[in-house]
């Protein structure tokens, strides 16, 4: 049984001053510019929001947490670029900092390629080509290395390529002749054909992909063995977007009733909504929880990082979801309008929930990882009627 | 991310401590008691206590430094379950409230487990509103001198008393003044419960069992020296000692620890036939319930490291009982037709309470009581509500008369 019993328990939850600082600062950066306004105008085409936020990250060197220092990174842990995802998730911003600096990051640090992982620490931005519910390398399709170099296929349904902040890189997984590979596409060169589409959360624009002889350079290494790497990076610390998501949904919920009057008195007072609103706070904090214990065992490469990500990714989606709903409901009428944030958090959160795995798949890993085994409907083991 | 430095130097000198107390009383031939004395003496009892009461004044975290390095040495504990009200609720309000001669007095025996303790909080016409207590304790006119007594005579119906018939001594929370309003009218004691008028009656439960017990108070009789803080001031007293309870009611420790460790070894070993594919489901899903749960344990037990139990424990038990209720009512339908058998309904009074033991009609029935006793969940809701989101409070319409003149 892998289920082992001391899991994890000398994992730092709590946030250090170099986190809190880092907090600080990116928030200052994105309350100046962020605003819902400016957020809610990518639904109505006008993506300038993302190209201003990133370069205002890039100047903070973050998209450098996990570029190892030898290839110009800023070598920092997990534990820090989780705090970046739960402070951007709080203001609903709409940059692939997961998509490129985590997933693309992670994936190109386990093959160590030098020269590319210094352009993306330089905030050059890198999306790996599988659809974005995918969580294990295992159930990546890789599309056709021919025996020229270049590649063939399609994916549907892929985060960080296009938007406001398109990809420069794309790498893909591939199989030819010789076996599995990840090549590096320029989403300019022929061959290569990105078509945005109109996404539930247009803070994380989709595209589909279609790949004819594109031109590709291959990136030496274990493809396998860093897609692997690269999604569970992402699994891991993804939950920290989606506790933020749910943070920010509980905060805005509790302020608003706290001074929202109905019948002569503050509807936060309501015992129907106390009680509501205390087993969401109750939720958020496990989630929160979960997520920090993910991203410390991955900064730490703690053993239990699988689990801890299994239980991450299923309690915080669905925590996130209810938290956004919650938040819209409560909100009333306001919650409905196109001017509260509201709606900004729901489609991120519902979203959300599904970008490197849903709820159920995340859970349907427990099955092997702790031996919780699903049940054989042919094994009978009593004599039958026929 | 183990903190290095101090941490590690505290490791090394708690079990160079733990290794002396080791040779100078060789657990082979010492005494259980005088090992234990011993152990108290050389502030190894509980690392997080100040110097002189059997601790040295360090971080809690550090205890299992000590557990371990005695442990296996083979030396004898204090068999804290036999105790846990004793040493999860007496001692942290005995160390808050308690005056160094009470400390001295009381905390030893404690540890040692020479006394067990009980709680008087409950009566019949007070659960959640416990403020409402009516058991009154009244100076004994035949003690002291100069207008203020000596001693207290207690008189009233205690109810929900676990551990009582074992108990040496009880904290006991009654009604100096009922012309005050009622939150202030309370004052906290350490009783002695070894005294002709103390009565206790089993108070058998729904599981059939008689885990608890009612108390009955005639002119008992408690000393001034015995009482836990001012007089007025029991109220501020019995609510660190609810904090403590929650927060020992809510913090698991190991994975699959507690109730889901027997869920799910009852899915590993169950006929195939009882594992359907919605109970399998479910299970994954309190599978993460609980470890959620159990992070956020870990994440409180950190941030207590550093200072006191706050509001933010009643989440933690909120949890524990759902989860308590939903995986042990799953069990039930895990185990098919022995889920129908129940294993005895004879009235017993067990020493101690294992809500994980004894058969699956048990641990069904037993996790009901999680969300009522130690607060019900619907409190618990309130609290989080009011003190940590800063929600308006209920209306009240007692807080401002005096309890003598409250409607009954």
């Amino acid at each position: 049984m892998s289920a082992t019993t001391g899991a994890g328990a000398d994992l730092a939850l709590l946030p250090d001053d170099v986190e809190d600082d880092l907090r600080a600062t990116l928030d200052r950066a994105l309350a100046a510019r962020c605003t819902p306004a400016r957020v809610a105008a990518a639904y109505d085409g006008d993506d300038s929001l993302a190209g201003e936020l990133w370069t205002a990250l890039v100047d903070l060197g973050l998209p450098a947490l996990l570029v190892p220092e030898e290839h110009g990174g800023a070598g920092a842990g997990a534990r820090e670029a989780a705090a970046v995802l739960d402070v951007l998730a709080r203001h609903a911003a709409p940059v692939p900092y997961l998509s490129s600096a985590v997933v693309a990051t992670t994936a190109l640090g386990a093959l160590g390629t030098g020269e590319l992982l210094g352009r993306l620490a330089g905030g050059e931005v890198a999306a790996l080509l599988v659809p974005a519910t995918v969580h294990r390398a295992d159930d990546v399709a890789p599309l056709a290395l021919h025996d020229d170099g270049t590649v063939s296929g399609a994916v549907r349904s892929v985060v960080g390529v296009a938007g406001g902040v398109p990809a420069g890189v794309l790498l893909v997984p591939v199989a030819g002749a010789d076996g599995a590979a990840l090549v590096a596409v320029r989403p300019g060169d022929p061959g290569v054909d990105v078509t945005p589409v109109v996404s539930l959360d247009m803070t994380t624009p989709l595209a589909d992909v279609r790949l004819d002889r594109a031109p590709a350079t291959l990136l030496p290494g274990d493809a396998r063995a860093a897609v692997s790497a690269g999604l569970a990076a992402g699994a891991a610390l993804g939950a920290s977007a989606l506790a933020g998501t749910a943070t920010w949904a509980l905060t805005t919920t509790v302020a608003y009733l706290q001074q929202r009057r109905q019948f002569g008195r503050v509807v936060g007072g309501y015992q129907a909504l106390k009680h509501r609103l205390a087993d969401l706070y109750a939720e958020v904090e496990q989630a929160t929880a979960t997520a920090r214990y993910a991203a410390a065992a991955l900064a730490a490469d703690d053993p239990d990082l699988a689990v801890a990500t299994a239980v991450a990714q299923s309690w915080c989606s669905e925590v996130a979801v209810h938290a956004t709903e919650e938040a819209v409901q409560l909100h009333g009428g306001l919650g409905m309008t196109w001017e509260h944030p509201c709606h900004l958090h729901l489609k991120r959160a519902r979203a959300g929930a599904l970008v490197l795995g849903s709820p159920a798949a995340h859970r349907d890993d427990l099955t092997t990882l702790v031996d919780l085994p699903p049940p054989h409907p042919d094994q009978g083991g009593s004599p039958s009627w026929t | 991310m183990t903190a290095a430095g101090p941490a590690t130097d505290h490791r090394a000198d708690l079990e160079a401590r733990a290794d002396a107390l080791l040779a100078a009383h060789d657990p082979a031939t010492t005494e259980r008691q005088a090992f234990l004395d011993a152990r108290y003496d050389a502030g190894l009892a509980w690392v997080h206590v100040p110097e002189g009461h059997g601790g040295l004044g360090l971080p809690r975290a550090l205890q299992p430094v000590v557990d371990d390095r005695l442990g296996a040495a083979g030396a004898p504990d204090n068999d804290p379950r036999r105790n846990g009200i004793g040493l999860g609720m007496a001692a942290p309000t005995i160390l808050a409230f308690g005056t160094p001669a009470q400390q001295e007095r009381l905390l030893r025996p404690l540890w040692t487990g020479r006394e067990i303790w009980c709680q008087l909080f409950s009566e019949p016409g007070a659960g959640s509103d416990l403020a409402a207590v009516a058991t009154r304790a009244v100076p004994d006119p035949s003690s002291g001198s100069g207008g203020s007594a000596d001693r207290w005579r207690v008189s009233g119906q205690k109810v929900w008393t676990s551990s009582a018939h074992l108990a040496d001594r009880a904290l006991l929370l009654a009604r100096t003044d009922p012309d005050a309003p009622k939150h202030r009218g309370l004052t906290y004691f350490a009783l002695d419960m070894r005294q002709p008028g103390v009565e206790v009656r089993p108070l058998r439960q729904l599981t059939g069992e008689a885990e608890f017990n009612e108390v009955f108070l005639t002119d008992a009789v408690v000393e001034d020296a015995d009482r836990l803080g001012d007089v007025g001031a029991g109220w501020q007293v019995a609510n660190a000692t609810l904090m403590s309870e929650r927060v020992a009611i809510g913090s698991g420790a190991a994975r699959e620890a507690g109730m889901l460790g027997v869920v799910a070894d009852a899915w590993r070993t169950a006929p195939s036939g009882h594992r359907t594919a919605d109970a399998h489901q479910r299970l994954l899903r309190l599978w993460v319930e609980s470890e959620a749960l159990r992070t956020t344990g870990m994440r409180l037990a950190q941030k207590l490291a550093a200072g006191a139990p706050g509001p933010e424990g009643s989440a933690m038990k909120l949890g524990f009982a759902r989860l308590a209720q939903q995986l042990s009512s799953l069990e039930v339908e895990l185990r098919g037709d022995d889920g129908l058998r129940y294993d005895d309904w004879t009235l017993r009074r067990p020493d101690q309470v294992d809500m994980t033991g004894r058969d699956t009609g048990y641990r069904y029935l037993r996790a009901k009581g999680n969300s009522i006793e130690g607060g019900t969940s619907e409190v618990l809701r309130n609290i989080i509500a009011e003190r940590v989101l800063g929600l308006p409070s209920e209306h009240r319409v007692d807080k401002d008369v005096a309890w003598k003149d409250l409607p009954r």
